[in-house]
């Protein structure tokens, strides 16, 4: 059941230059799988009239602990860089459909900037079902790369940065471990970067699943803004998303 | 606790003035989780057409200052299929169920009309001629006196319940088009539906959406929309249902206050899917405080 909560922001940690993560609080945190997202509603930002929708990066259940990694993008997600602990922040969630968590076999989470946001909680579940999975990080530069002791708690990570200045030089798809034998590929990113995922599972039949990040208005399957090209037609990336199997997206792969 | 009840004539007799606006309500299904739907004057489901449309490429949507543009082109899988997969989801919710007709002939508009008219829990219909984000039909019939008369007749002679017509904003003058649909048997206007709007991506140097220009709504619109209500309830003996930017319940009682029987709450359910209860309980309070019995004792006082 989607629920519309004021949270208390507990902690505004600044990552790097434009990207921080807000740790928020609520009793009534529901069950949050990983792939899902939230609605958050910015306030005191005169040209920001709807709500900015965020992937889950993290949840901590038991301690009704929610986690958003936000990369500032405009002008709401400038004001959400200024909360402060103890500030209100009103969120609907859970939102969206989940990865497709496989029972068996070999997977590898690749991330393209903060696309790694919703990846930690997806290597953390795979992790708790006894997998082990790895995950590929790609970023334009060394710093970049954030929260990297997180994933390394979960996952074997590897690392392309576009200057050299970490891991290997270059984009993800040209790390030589994705040339390892995977069985599931899960991915969030830029779209070019997706799209270039996306054409190397197909091309070696390898079960891909990425993240989608349409500009959306309402996230509940009001509106249908946000919709995506699919095989059955324009589907919502709020309610039958953001997570889509390749095969069911009408790319050009 | 004031009497909300609004009767608005030929079968749509509401239990408050508080309708939700097509297009940004879904099938009421969507905002289960967040509010009581019974608890509602009613909701006016997504545009119907004929024949199952696709709607516009993506992007649909823009940000703009206080609203939003939407060009989503009245993506929607068809009367036959509304009739046969979702009315039973909905028909037993104990409240008005309006279905928002739109299409792109006379002949479509009135074909589907005529099968919604069979839905023994459809107390009504609203009539969509002014939608500006389709090609063909849409707003086009909603902005000449003739065309708007022409659709209202054909319409009226296969559909026998609720005929509520939805006027365009984007014309010269909306009394007038207004008055066309009255005299051809339409029971309530409902006004206004989205303003023609463009917003352009300075750094990429192009357009936002993918149509070029869509339609505005949101808090910005309001003073537009006051005043053409206020300028129809002049003119009309049918009564008016007022929407354009109604974002709390203040907004909602300067609507009735221009000569609205009831309103629409709109883009607003995007920002707060739970906002049409706190609009139905803010009236409520208003009467109370301000000495009123009824809410029909605020409609048209201005």
């Amino acid at each position: 059941m989607k629920k519309i909560i004021d949270f208390t922001v507990k902690e505004n940690r600044t990552l790097n230059a434009d990207t921080f993560l807000l740790v928020l609080y609520s009793p009534e945190l529901p069950e949050i799988k990983a792939g899902q997202f939230v609605n958050v509603k910015v306030e005191g930002s005169v040209s920001t009239f709807l709500r900015r929708p965020i992937s889950v990066h993290n949840v901590e259940p038991e301690k009704g602990l929610l986690h958003l990694m936000i990369k500032i993008a405009g002008e709401g997600t400038r004001k959400l860089a200024t909360l402060r602990p103890e500030d209100k922040l009103n969120v609907i969630l859970p939102l969206g459909n989940w990865f497709t968590q496989p029972q068996s076999g070999r997977c590898i989470l690749v991330g393209g900037g903060v696309g790694v946001a919703p990846l930690l909680h997806l290597a953390k579940e795979l992790k708790a079902k006894g997998m082990q999975p790895v995950v590929l990080i790609g970023t334009r530069s060394e710093k970049d790369i954030v929260l990297k002791d997180e994933f390394e708690k979960y996952a074997i990570v590897y690392y392309t940065t576009e200057d050299g200045s970490y891991g290997e030089k270059g984009y993800p798809t040209q790390h030589p471990v994705l040339k390892e034998h995977f069985d599931h590929i899960f991915c969030c990113g830029p779209s070019p970067m997706m799209k270039a995922i996306a054409q190397y599972a197909y091309a070696n039949g390898i079960d891909c699943e990425v993240s989608l990040e349409n500009m959306m208005a309402c996230g509940i399957g009001a509106c249908l803004c946000c919709v995506s090209d699919t095989r059955e037609g324009h589907k919502c990336v709020c309610t039958d998303g953001p997570v889509f199997n390749i095969n069911d997206l009408k790319w050009q792969i | 606790m004031a009497d909300l009840n609004i009767n608005l004539n030929h079968g749509l007799e509401l239990q408050n003035p508080v309708l939700t606006a097509s297009g940004t309500f879904g099938y009421g299904i969507e905002f289960q989780d967040f509010i009581d739907l019974e608890c509602l004057g009613g909701f006016i489901v997504k545009g119907t057409t004929l024949n199952p449309r696709e709607g516009n490429p993506y992007p649909r949507m823009a940000e703009t200052s206080s609203g939003m543009l939407n060009a989503v082109g009245l993506q929607n899988k068809g009367v036959d299929y509304f009739i046969e997969h979702i009315y039973p989801r909905i028909q037993s919710v104990k409240t008005n169920i309006l279905v928002n007709v739109s299409g792109s002939t006379i002949s479509d508009y009135a074909a589907t009309a005529e099968k919604i008219n069979e839905l023994e829990h459809i107390p009504g219909i609203e009539l969509n001629i002014s939608c500006p984000n389709v090609k063909e039909g849409g707003m086009a019939f909603g902005t000449s006196c003739i065309s708007a008369a022409e659709v209202v007749k054909a319409v009226r002679k296969v559909y026998h319940k609720h005929l509520m017509v939805k006027l365009s904003p984007n014309v010269t003058n909306i009394q007038e088009i207004a008055l066309a649909v009255e005299t051809e048997g339409a029971d309530s206007v409902s006004l206004i539906n989205t303003l023609l709007g463009m917003a352009i991506d300075a750094r990429k140097r192009k357009p936002v959406l993918s149509t070029v220009t869509g339609g505005l709504s949101g808090a910005c619109v309001k003073p537009i929309a006051l005043r053409m209500v206020w300028q129809v309830a002049q003119v009309v003996k049918i009564p008016v249902i007022g929407l354009g930017g109604i974002m709390n319940a203040m907004d909602a009682i300067e609507f009735l206050l221009a000569g609205a029987s009831a309103i629409q709450v709109g883009t607003a359910n995007f920002i707060d899917p739970a906002i049409t209860l706190k609009i139905k309980d803010g009236i409520n309070a208003y009467l109370n405080e301000n000495g009123f019995k009824s809410v029909k004792e605020i409609i048209g006082l201005i």
